[in-house]
């Protein structure tokens, strides 16, 4: 299990790809589920060239892996992995990683689901878009 | 008493603060009241003591950190 917050780029299929292969796990997984979330270039129609995510450091970690503890708690999880950048992030970059690793499909993909939510409507982090007339806070996410 | 306050996002910029220390308070909603002098709370305004999501009459205690933010937008 592990919860990693960076404010550096990374690359989410080979961080899914190397969790699971360095799990002493591994063998008991036979399903994964996973979601990447990444910047788009535009919101609300309109053109954005960068992106500022700003956390609460000490609460956000401690929200993510409380998420992760009450997954485990309402799904059979083997083991899971949720990778969040924070800082300046430019379009296409990944902004969230989640996988999920479980002995059958429904348990990885709704505890994935259910993390992805959780994480976007109540883990502290806000998002600053630079579009070009200016920078603006970013206010609500989508509805899915 | 000592009670560490936080602002993050738009309402730090709002606020004009991004940390200060006040030195008595009973509810959070208080600890806003003299942190900000009695700005207007937003209504969508959450708040979290000790890194945990709270209310505005949740009471604080001596050596808490209470935050206050917008809504989330991670992810």
């Amino acid at each position: 299990m592990s919860v990693i917050i960076s404010d550096q780029y990374f690359e989410p299929w080979h961080m899914i790809s190397e969790h699971q292969q360095k799990s002493e796990l591994a063998s008991q997984f036979g399903a994964t589920a996973t979601f990447v979330g990444s910047m788009r270039d535009f919101n609300d129609d309109v053109e954005v060239c960068e992106m500022v995510l700003e956390h609460y450091p000490e609460m956000t970690l401690r929200y993510l892996e409380k998420l992760e503890h009450d997954a485990r708690q309402k799904w059979p999880i083997i083991d899971c992995l949720i990778v969040h950048r924070v800082g300046h992030i430019k379009p296409a970059d990944a902004i969230v990683a989640i996988a999920c690793w479980s002995a059958h499909r429904r348990a990885a993909l709704d505890a994935c689901n259910w993390l992805i939510e959780e994480l976007k409507f109540k883990a502290p982090f806000w998002k600053k878009e630079s579009r070009p007339d200016g920078d603006v806070w970013v206010e609500h996410n989508t509805a899915g | 008493m000592s009670i560490q306050v936080k602002f993050f996002a738009s309402l730090r910029e709002q606020v004009g603060l991004s940390d200060i220390t006040i030195e008595q308070a009973s509810t959070a909603a208080e600890v806003w009241d003299l942190a900000t002098s009695k700005q207007q709370q937003p209504d969508n305004l959450l708040v979290a003591i000790n890194l945990e999501y709270a209310k505005l009459n949740s009471p604080v205690n001596d050596g808490d950190e209470v935050a206050f933010f917008p809504p989330v937008t991670g992810g």
